[in-house]
């Protein structure tokens, strides 16, 4: 009897798969791409809102752009977001939360009560505050609006596993035999932190990809001529019942790309956590 | 239960609520002197009226020490002021207090949406775990989870509006339900899937244990003992997903009502920040932070009432 999920099981290779292609697609897009992502053809009106067809596999845009293309570029703003966004959060909450779980003191104390404070909002409540403290929003905003918002959860993930840790023997005897605090914090506890960190920082890359695109769709985000597949679902809700297809296909992209991180972070829980394994 | 049994516990979440109250103002007016450092320029593209900008450092108290500032705006929030809008000059009491009943409606009805879908779902995936029903069910919820929340309303609006025909694209029309539909059913999904998912579990949990065997061993019908004595057992983590899931439902907001022209809070929001109409802003980031908080607190009340074990920690 399955009681872990259908899913479950194949949430690894699925997501993997995903995600791969995910990753390929957005670093090879420049080779993969058949049009320039940005050119606005001369004899627009012929060439504006074209249904998929070839040579637009997805049809075009209202300036007459390839939508294939934009898709494949729109992709790499997604991952550089997401993985980008997600490497900056892990460095900062990871030496965070060792230096809060490990010393505690006042320390934690502080730590415990921001984290309260920044998780007492709807985070991207929050981050549409943040980005209205500047003056013209963009990617390099929101790129700083979600660092800001992440480390938190990231921290907690470390602090956690590191106050637990802390007390076992083996931190014990290394204490005993004079090992330094630097050293055991980075040879004996962040090692053991990995699988807990690794699931929490993949679910990230997901979150961040879909706050990217939400504030890039509500024109809080990347501006033009920066491709994001938000910015371009924005457009694709002016034409939803001309042309479809604008608003279909980077939404497919970003939903197929969450999901497959979606997948990869439930299905490397079930393998590196045992405490979700029921 | 008595009531002076359940007065110790929600007076100590009541009490812990404080500093995170006290946390959210301090955020909210170090976000709003941020931006307001000048407010000249952070009037930019609005009527850079000397007057008006003499009143904007009146009224926050920008020549005087930070914590003067922060006591002055304190002292006005507690009044129920929260300033004037740059933008519509008037209260921003006013601007949020008229949006705020779109918004709850919304969040509502997604709620009631999701609670009906995610259990139904849940319990029917539970009842042949493994069975192709569970598979279609529980993939279903998978890609609910990660369907961002936007795109799924554009495609809602393009299947059963644009195609269809059968409900309205967007707008409020005078309330009518028809109008709501689309709009809680995008918001809700998220949250349906995780009340799917959520359900299925700790329904399969419970049906694990020993009590449930002995009540099918004495004959009772399948639908008496899931009904009766499993589906009360497994909702206690339901109601921490239903909790959780009012995050989801409140960060959804801004994005929902943005695809569906929904007259509410959310889409104020992001309006106001392309205005740069600070003081609306600033307001209704704090509403939502307070109905977020508020409502976690509820959350945690109907524990004390459903599960007797935790009022004795």
């Amino acid at each position: 009897m399955s009681e872990r999920g259908p899913f479950r099981h194949h949430g690894v290779q699925v997501g993997g798969a995903l995600v791969g292609l995910f990753v390929l697609a957005a670093l090879l897009a420049s080779w993969l791409a058949p049009f320039d992502p940005h050119a606005i053809p001369t004899g627009l009106a012929a060439a504006s809102l074209l249904p998929p067809a070839p040579p637009h596999a997805l049809g075009t845009d209202a300036l007459g752009r390839d939508l294939l293309s934009r898709v494949l570029y729109g992709g790499r703003v997604s991952l550089l977001v997401g993985v980008g966004v997600e490497l900056v959060t892990v460095l900062i909450g990871v030496l965070i939360g060792l230096i809060a779980g490990y010393y505690g003191g006042w320390a934690d104390g502080l730590l415990m009560r921001v984290t309260d404070v920044v998780m007492a909002f709807p985070s991207l409540i929050l981050a549409i505050g943040l980005i209205a403290v500047f003056e013209k929003p963009g990617l390099d905003k929101v790129f700083l609006v979600l660092v800001l918002l992440g480390w938190t959860t990231i921290a907690r993930v470390v602090r956690g596993e590191v106050l637990s840790l802390k007390t076992r023997e083996y931190v014990q005897a290394a204490r005993a035999l004079g090992v330094g605090d630097g050293t055991i914090l980075a040879r004996h506890l962040l090692p053991n932190c990995l699988a807990p960190l690794l699931v929490a920082a993949t679910i990230g890359v997901g979150g961040n990809m879909v706050a990217e695109a939400g504030l890039s769709f509500l024109g809080l985000g990347a501006q033009a001529p920066t491709i994001s597949w938000g910015a371009m679902l924005a457009e694709g809700q002016t034409f939803l019942a001309s042309a479809p297809w604008v608003a279909v296909f980077p939404g497919l992209a970003l939903m197929l790309a969450v999901l497959g991180v979606n997948l990869l972070g439930d299905g490397l829980r079930d393998l590196l956590d045992p405490r979700f394994k029921h | 239960m008595t009531l002076a049994e359940l007065a110790e516990p929600v007076a100590k979440r009541l009490l812990a609520l404080i500093p995170v109250l006290f946390g959210i103002s301090l955020l909210v007016f170090v976000l709003n002197a941020v931006a307001l450092g000048d407010p000249a320029r952070a009037m930019l593209g609005q009527r850079g009226d000397p007057e008006v900008i003499a009143q904007i450092r009146q009224d926050y108290a920008l020549d005087r020490p930070l914590w003067i500032q922060y006591a002055t705006w304190m002292g006005r929030l507690l009044r129920g002021n929260l300033g004037h809008s740059y933008h519509q000059q008037r209260p921003v009491s006013e601007v949020l207090g008229e949006r705020f009943p779109a918004t709850l409606r919304l969040a509502l009805a997604a709620t009631l949406i999701a609670v009906t879908l995610g259990l139904a779902i849940g319990i029917a995936a539970a009842l042949a775990p493994g069975g192709a029903l569970d598979h279609v069910l529980m993939g279903a919820a998978v890609v609910g989870i990660s369907t961002p929340v936007f795109w799924l309303g554009l495609m809602l609006s393009l299947l059963f509006a644009v195609w269809l025909g059968w409900l309205p694209v967007s707008g409020y029309g005078d309330g009518s339900l028809a109008n709501l539909v689309l709009p809680a059913l995008t918001l809700g999904a998220l949250h349906t899937g995780t009340i799917a998912r959520m359900t299925r579990s700790s329904l399969l949990e419970v049906i694990r244990q020993d009590y449930i065997q002995a009540a099918r061993a004495k004959g009772l019908a399948e639908v008496t003992v899931i009904g009766k004595h499993a589906l009360k057992n497994s909702l206690i983590p339901v109601v921490t997903v239903i909790g959780i899931g009012l995050a989801d439902l409140l960060v959804g907001a801004p994005l929902t009502e943005t695809v569906f022209a929904w007259p509410g809070l959310g889409r104020m929001l992001v309006a106001a920040v392309g205005q740069r109409d600070l003081p609306v802003v600033m307001g209704a980031v704090l509403v939502f932070a307070v109905v977020y908080v508020l409502g976690s607190l509820l959350v945690d009340l109907a524990y004390l009432v459903i599960d007797p074990r935790i009022r004795r920690e």
